[in-house]
């Protein structure tokens, strides 16, 4: 018996794609609403609001699960700088997805804009307006999403790497496919 | 056979593939951003078009760039409940702050050389919800999409008059505007202004039911017309000293009237005013009490967005919101940007 997992747990797994998906639509959508001014403007904005109140949630639920599922181990065979760029990504991951919405939040309050999501929930402001504020913040919130959108293709190439080149079980570890059953049934 | 943890010659098809995702994901991503098609109307370019020859006005709004902070009150009568389930419609009194401006990218403008004037306005309820206006003194908009103002500024910005005929031939519906900026009556204070939302928004009640409005905010004082001449002899900054001093005396108010739409009304296009018989119902009072200098004002460091709305009020299918929040916003990022631009304590000129 080992401590070690083989495969990230199910709720991981889930966790992962979910905010996958949310994330690239938040890049998108992020990128989008800032270059028009058509009625869609709106909507996406509060989608964008809303969603990174979500996902800001959703990544401490995660971090509080890696914390205390761990991950299974990276293959034995793996060049020491690939083994050094995955876990440097992901704790440039982790640390985008706590920070962005954070970033985002405090713009706004920054702007002594009411902050109000989807169904009319208002989160209360918890910084005074400030243009100083506001100019870093907001600066930050767009580079450091340009950045988020590189390293999520650089992940997806990495994870594709993995899949399709290397075949080295890597992606199994996260797939949202159930596990292909390597051995004979016990029973 | 294929070893794991082995890169064969046979994954240069996979390599190529992965490439092919990467760059397809980036290339989505550029076209989202609009780096792929400059013919989009962005913020950007509306805020080039509204950017005088001299440059851009540091610091300030681009446009409806000079104005003069307010404070007050909205003293709700009770009536406006039975339209929208709004918070501040409950008979009462809500703290307003506000700002009235002149439509121009210039913050020293001449007073007299600006016809359209403005007034910014935000209501708070009791429990912080905010709704936030930006009104006009023309009874309807000059065109009938934010594509054809920004075609109507670019237009305007050309020396050539040809192009502002082509524009007006394009956009029939700006000769109504023309008319009204030739004709309109001026006055000599933003005291005797009515401001109009212009936009139709959608107010719900607390029955769920849904009404298309536009709403005024029409001065108690009566309108003085003044001829253009005369408020030429004026000072640059004589409604910035009027309102100052009329406030000061005593406070001014303007009654918000709502005109509910009737089936077929067009809610769409601002520059389509409505019949006159609407039904109009008065649901408070706008006073005044207090004016402040706007550059250490309060209403220096909001953004004015007619899309900040309380629960019981939602935008319509009027397009012009939208554009106006997205540019507002952008507009607010590069004046907060600027702010040095703009110190809060007035610097004497050596």
């Amino acid at each position: 018996m080992t401590n070690v997992p083989q495969r990230f747990a199910p709720i991981q797994r889930l966790l992962h794609w979910l905010m996958a998906i949310c994330i690239i639509a938040m890049l998108f959508i992020g990128i989008g609403m800032v270059s028009t001014v058509a009625q869609k403007y709106l909507p996406l904005i509060l989608i964008h609001k809303t969603l990174g109140v979500a996902l800001l949630v959703l990544v401490l639920v995660r971090l509080a699960l890696r914390l205390h599922f761990g991950a299974p181990p990276l293959p034995a065979d793996l060049p020491a700088t690939m083994k050094l760029g995955a876990r440097l990504s992901h704790l440039l991951l982790y640390g985008f997805m706590i920070v962005m919405p954070l970033l985002g939040l405090g713009m706004l309050w920054a702007a002594a804009y009411p902050v109000v999501l989807y169904s009319g929930i208002r989160i209360p402001a918890l910084l005074p307006q400030s243009d100083h504020a506001h100019t870093l913040l907001w600066d930050v919130h767009v580079y450091l999403g340009l950045a988020l959108f590189a390293l999520v293709l650089l992940h997806l190439a990495a994870a594709l790497f993995h899949a399709l080149v290397r075949r080295d079980g890597v992606f199994a570890t996260i797939s949202p496919l159930p596990e292909r059953q390597r051995m004979k049934p016990t029973e | 056979m294929n070893q794991p943890g082995r890169v064969e010659r046979s994954s240069l098809g996979w390599l190529v593939l992965i490439a092919a995702v990467v760059g397809g994901s980036a290339a989505a991503f550029a076209y989202t951003a609009g780096w792929l098609t400059p013919g989009r109307l962005t913020p950007d370019r509306m805020i080039a078009a509204l950017t005088p020859p001299s440059g851009p006005p540091l610091g300030h709004r681009r446009n409806h760039a000079k104005g003069i902070c307010f404070t007050g009150m909205f003293e709700a009568n009770g009536n406006g409940v039975e339209l929208s389930r709004a918070k501040v419609f409950v008979q009462g009194r809500y703290p307003v702050l506000g700002r009235f401006n002149l439509g121009t990218a210039d913050p020293n403008a001449v007073d007299a050389t600006v016809r359209v004037r403005g007034m910014g306005l935000q209501i708070s309820a009791a429990d912080g919800e905010e709704w936030r206006m930006a009104m006009i003194n023309p009874p309807f908009f000059a065109v009938s999409t934010p594509e054809a103002f920004h075609g109507l500024l670019v237009a305007a910005g050309k020396k050539d008059r040809e192009a502002m005929k082509t524009f007006i031939s394009a956009n029939p519906e700006f000769a109504a505007f023309a008319a009204w900026a030739k004709t309109a009556p001026w006055t000599g204070s933003y005291a005797e202004e009515a401001y109009n939302s212009l936009s139709s928004f959608v107010f719900t009640n607390a029955k769920g039911d849904e009404h298309a409005v536009r709403w005024s905010l029409v001065p108690t004082a009566e309108p003085v017309s003044i001829a253009h001449a005369e408020l030429e002899k004026r000072g640059p900054d004589f409604l910035e000293q009027e309102i100052t001093t009329r406030v000061k005396s005593a406070p001014q108010r303007w009654t918000m009237v709502t005109t509910v739409a009737e089936p077929g009304d067009p809610t769409a296009d601002p520059s389509r005013a409505w019949p006159q018989n609407r039904r109009k119902v008065q649901v408070g009072t706008l006073v005044v009490q207090r004016i402040e200098p706007e550059r250490d004002g309060p209403c220096r460091d909001i953004n004015f967005d007619p899309t900040v709305l309380p629960q019981g009020v939602r935008v319509s299918d009027d397009p012009f919101p939208a554009a106006r929040s997205s540019v507002y916003r952008k507009s607010y990022d590069l004046r907060a940007a600027e702010a040095s631009d703009y110190p809060r304590t007035e610097v004497t000129k050596p």
